[in-house]
């Protein structure tokens, strides 16, 4: 019996051996592959964010962030529709995509350095600027943040926010209690229904979960921005092919936004003898090759969801309920932040 | 017959070896996955700086304590909530166990309705009734309702007055624990006594003694170190006294409710089990009702009722990680929640969170079976 | 003798009535003073609830309108329209509205096969099972998820509302009983280590919360897996929904294993029956018949537990009445206690529907019982 045992562990253990082994082996999968021969792709989104993402009744998600995802998919596959979109919760989000259950997030996440070199994931490139800040009801008066000594915060649990929260009131010597909910929503409610005195997170945020409110008109987005909040999509860490595709997306939309170049008159400039424009649209070089794309990969992108300006307007603009300013997310040209390496 | 037992030993050496090999195969991916990507592993993030503030503590903690502090913070949490649930679940499930089986019909008939309302309604929608639907139509700290200028009722929850204690309170915390000893030791006292002698011995009178004396000493010793501190409104919020978040009380109100369904059918399922003989020898004897229902039937219901009464205790326990949907500061939320995304490992922090509740389970389940066991002993005696 | 004059003594009362409503109101409800006092507390806590709950549900509420003002009068009780303008999703989630009669479809075979398996007067039990456990949830799958027949895919992300309650429910105790048999088989097992390695996982899943499961399918499990080796959140949700009721079915069926006399197991050794051939012929049949009403309560536990699903990110019933609570074009006082009111009923009939089978078998099987003996 005694022999019988040992026979069976040494076998086990052969086969456990074996297993890891080859499951390691198949690890280093390149991305852009998998993604390829699954045939669309599978994007990490928020559970509803207004104009970063958020789905409607009928499932169909819109947004920046979404946008960015169909452009990805609009690259890789000439088709912005071959895309898949997994709501996260700010929890789930790095064990998503540490375990590959997407290939992408764009879900309005900060780039921090905690995050970057200790979650096994890499921030390609920044798609939007953002900052802490703090919305308060109206009637109660107050000007500015640092008003807010003894006040009740209303927050999301597990985010950048909880932490620049404590660090601002310590700072500034204040007194604060905080409510950090499992959702989004969940917060907003509960600042909605009184029970904090301000609810705080991301500004862009703040003006979009102002529309949820019941009058949004009653609250204010107080000026302070109290915390550099760089949002950007993410990926795993370790195939640097998939984290150039990534930024180059981001980069071409914000070239062709520099060039003039959008979606409603991609035909005119096609025939432009800019060699910049040439460049982009892939009639010279061989930049999509490079990627593991098409030539055509950039016109895919802006014809299918246009420039960077085109995106920020339509999704946060100010002609949308959000009506957020350009601000820090001008191009360089103008005075942001936004500013692309030269596709060369 | 030699066969068998080998053919049996093959069998578990195979069973055994499969789910050896199945949790070395999760183990190496873990350990493969984990490496390839470059996440942390390991516990040391417990000494870290958790950097984010709680709204309900017990013990001291400041965003400069560590993580492995917040877990504490967490468990203790849970444990007070646990712990108040069970007993006002308790106190109402009995109530309405007894109320079941009430002669008179209008009770008894009011009791089943509670009964069927409420453990037919899932406790987390109970939970989210009570916190989004009830207590946030509850007046801002401004117009909060007062009960004489001390006690303030508002959507930040329930603040009353609270003893501040000082440098010397803690001769009072030993003349309370003195006092606890001396009245166990009175009333074994006073037992052995009836056993021996049938006769009864004094326990009240000198308990009242001593609970005098030790105070006197303590307050020789210490003064008066207690300060009463009366919550006043100051800018958006009530300062000083004891806060009781809304949060806590959402979360009290559904588990107390909800487990109160269900105790009142174990209660009434266990004075059902007790032999009809017994409240009529009870009543032959002149006992009235309610003295036959406390010295004679829940005596013996109490049998039947423990075991189960325990499970629906570490339901409640269980159950109170619920508290994650209404943003109360429990183990859940804490560790499995804030935790879990600033340290960003999931395996390690849902590891210790099941083992927290595991033992705690265990734990539970190990004093019942000892109750058990005594139970037993004094049943086969007699 | 003085002359005395014979006078009857005057006649007792008649006795109280025992009989009628009278009788039975002085019994019942006006036995003692204390009784009596007990009552017309009762009956004002009565008048009380009722005028408070008719207030709100009937009286001050509004039943019709196209958004949240309807709802917004002066007195305002539940605002209906908001369930009636969301019902769609309530049931389906965001399944695409073209593709919603599959969904009526999986419902009404369900129903069909489910009602006569229910009554146990009803013959062709063995087909109705085979039915219900071999092809109906084939059918379901196919139905539900698309992309053969020529049907749509449709996403598993997509679905939601009263769907998704259903499916989690469904198929953890559809999951959750072969395995439960099976671990209650090893608890009671000879053999030590698969007793130890049952009792461990029994006790494991009994000690933790859901909750935590449910965190790990969703938020570990991938980590297990090899990588590139994943699938959908919901299946994973359903697993850990499946292990953990397989827990507390593997306690029910022991009790009904426990209490299959020994006589059983020696008349079947007796004729000479292995020990599989003697647990499938003769103790399980037995065993599960008697533990039906214990089987249904658990099944009561997991439907009322499958809310838990929202935590992780599913959408269920509750968590897409939570969900429709921030559509601003609804957004009224009494929005969320008029969702939460809905949910709770719907919740309620199903819940308090199966308690009374499961009394209904109860009393069916005890019946049985006596009539053999």
């Amino acid at each position: 019996m005694q022999m019988f045992r040992q026979i069976f562990l040494c076998f086990g253990l052969l086969v456990m051996a074996t297993l890891t082994v080859s499951s390691t082996a198949h690890a280093t999968g390149q991305t852009l592959e998998l993604v390829q021969k699954r045939g669309h792709l599978k994007c990490g989104v928020s559970q509803g964010l207004p104009g970063f993402s958020t789905p409607d009744d009928r499932g169909s998600w819109t947004g920046i962030d979404v946008d960015f995802c169909k452009a990805m998919a609009a690259a890789i596959f000439n088709d912005a529709s071959k895309v898949k979109f997994t709501p996260l919760s700010a929890k789930e989000r790095f064990t998503a995509i540490q375990s590959g259950e997407v290939d992408i997030i764009a879900r309005n996440t900060t780039w921090s350095m905690h995050r970057d070199t200790a979650l096994g994931v890499d921030f390609p490139v920044i798609n939007y600027y953002d900052g802490q800040g703090f919305m308060v009801r109206r009637d109660l008066g107050i000007k500015s943040a640092l008003e807010l000594d003894g006040a009740t915060l209303c927050t999301n649990q597990g985010t950048t926010t909880e932490l620049n929260a404590a660090d601002y009131f310590r700072s500034n010597a204040m007194q604060y209690e905080i409510v950090a909910f499992e959702k989004a929503d969940e917060s907003v409610a509960a600042y909605n229904s009184g029970r904090c005195d301000a609810y705080t997170t991301d500004h862009s945020a703040l003006y979009a979960q102002k529309l949820k409110l019941t009058d949004p008109k009653a609250h204010i987005v107080l000026p302070e921005v109290i915390s550099k909040e760089p949002l950007g999509p993410l990926v795993r860490q370790g195939d640097s092919a998939w984290n150039d595709l990534v930024r180059w997306t981001h980069y071409a939309s914000l070239t062709a936004e520099e060039l003039g170049v959008t979606s409603k008159n991609l035909k005119k400039m096609s025939r432009s003898s800019n060699p910049a424009i040439r460049r982009l649209f892939g009639l010279d070089g061989s930049f999509g090759a490079n990627l593991g794309l098409s030539k055509q990969w950039a016109v895919q992108i802006i014809g299918s969801v246009g420039n960077y300006g085109e995106i920020f307007e339509r999704n946060l603009g100010v002609k949308t309920p959000l009506g957020i300013k350009r601000g820090a997310n001008a191009l360089w040209t103008q005075g942001g932040l936004q500013y692309a390496p030269p596709i060369r | 017959m030699r066969s068998w037992l080998n053919r049996d030993a093959l069998l578990q050496a195979i069973v055994l070896l499969a789910v050896v090999a199945g949790m070395v195969w999760l183990v190496g991916n873990v350990q493969s996955n984990l490496e390839r990507q470059n996440i942390n592993s390991g516990f040391g993030f417990l000494s870290e700086r958790a950097g984010f503030g709680i709204n309900q503590t017990l013990i001291d903690y400041t965003e400069d304590d560590s993580f492995g502090r917040v877990v504490v913070v967490g468990l203790l949490n849970t444990l007070l909530v646990s712990v108040l649930g069970i007993f006002f679940a308790t106190l109402l499930g009995f109530s309405l166990g007894v109320a079941r089986l009430s002669r008179n019909w209008l009770i008894s008939k009011i009791a089943m309705v509670y009964i069927e309302i409420f453990r037919n309604v899932p406790l987390l929608l109970q939970i989210m009734f009570w916190y989004f639907g009830v207590l946030r139509n509850l007046p801002s700290p401004r117009q909060a309702l007062s009960i004489g200028e001390a006690m303030f009722v508002s959507n930040r929850g329930v603040v009353v007055p609270w003893l501040e204690a000082g440098a010397g309170a803690v001769w009072y915390g030993v003349a309370f624990a003195g006092v606890l000893a001396g009245g166990f030791w009175l009333r074994r006292r006073a037992l052995k006594m009836k056993l021996n002698t049938g006769q009864a011995s004094r326990v009240w009178r000198p308990l009242a003694l001593l609970t005098l004396a030790l105070f006197a000493v303590a307050a020789l010793l210490a003064g008066v170190p207690f300060t009463l501190d009366v919550p006043y409104l100051k800018g958006f919020n009530f300062r000083g006294g004891l806060t009781v978040i809304p949060e806590f009380v959402a979360l009290l109100l559904a588990l107390s409710l909800y487990t109160a369904a269900f105790i009142a059918e174990i209660v009434r399922a266990g004075i059902n089990a007790v032999d009809k003989g017994q409240r009529e020898a009870s009543a032959a004897l002149g006992l009235p009702e309610s003295l036959a229902l406390r010295l004679v039937v829940i005596p013996q219901a109490l049998r039947v009722i423990i075991p189960p009464l325990t499970s629906q205790y570490l339901n409640l326990t269980k159950n109170s990680s619920l508290a994650v949907a209404i943003a109360y500061p429990d183990i859940v939320s804490v560790l499995a929640g804030t935790t879990l995304s600033q340290v960003g490992q999931a395996v390690e922090i849902i590891f210790v969170t099941m083992m927290i509740y595991l033992s705690l389970s265990l734990l539970t389940s190990w004093a019942m079976n000892r109750y058990n066991q005594r139970m037993a002993l004094v049943g086969n005696a007699s | 003798m003085s002359a005395q004059t014979w006078s009857p003594k005057p006649a007792r009362p008649a006795p109280a009535n025992t009989v009628g409503f009278v009788g039975w109101a002085r019994e019942n409800l006006f036995a003692t003073k204390l009784d009596t006092a007990l009552t017309l507390l009762c009956v004002t806590l009565i008048v009380y609830t009722l005028e408070v709950v008719f207030g709100w549900a009937i009286i001050d509420a509004s039943f019709s309108g196209e958004d949240r003002k309807a709802c917004l009068k002066q007195v305002q009780g539940a605002c209906w329209p908001f369930i009636d303008a969301k019902l769609g999703q309530f049931i389906y989630g965001r399944y695409p509205e073209m593709e919603r009669w599959r969904v009526d479809w999986v419902f009404a075979i369900g129903a069909l096969g489910l009602v006569p398996l229910l009554m146990p007067k009803v013959g062709w039990k063995r087909a109705n099972v085979i039915f219900m456990l071999g092809f109906y949830p084939l059918f379901c799958f196919f139905m539900l998820t698309g992309g053969v027949f020529g049907l749509t895919p449709v996403d598993t992300t997509d679905w939601g509302g009263l769907l998704v309650t259903l499916v989690v429910a469904i198929t953890g105790i559809v999951g959750s009983l072969p395995l439960g048999i099976l671990l209650a088989l090893g608890r009671r097992s000879e053999l030590p280590i698969v007793r130890a390695l049952c009792v461990a996982f029994i006790e494991i899943f009994r000690g933790v919360p859901l909750i935590t499961v449910l965190f790990m399918a969703s938020v570990m499990l991938p980590l297990f897996l090899p990588d590139g080796v994943n699938f959908d959140k919901l299946v994973r949700c359903l697993i850990g929904v499946a292990l953990f009721s397989s827990a507390y079915m593997a306690e029910v069926v022991r009790g009904g294993l426990q209490a299959i006399p020994k006589g059983q197991y020696e008349a079947a050794a007796a004729l000479g029956l292995g020990y599989w051939k003697t647990t499938r012929l003769i103790i399980l049949p037995q065993a599960l018949k008697l533990v039906i009403p214990g089987i249904v309560n658990t099944f009561i536990g997991l439907f009322k537990d499958t809310t838990l699903v929202l935590i992780v990110g599913l959408f269920d019933l509750l968590g897409i009445v939570q969900l429709h609570f921030t559509d601003s074009s609804w957004a009224t006082p009494e929005t969320h206690i008029t969702g939460y009111a809905f949910a709770a009923f719907v919740f309620w009939v199903f819940c308090f529907a199966m308690s009374r089978y499961s009394i209904f078998m109860e009393n069916h099987l005890s019946t049985d019982r006596d009539k053999e003996s």
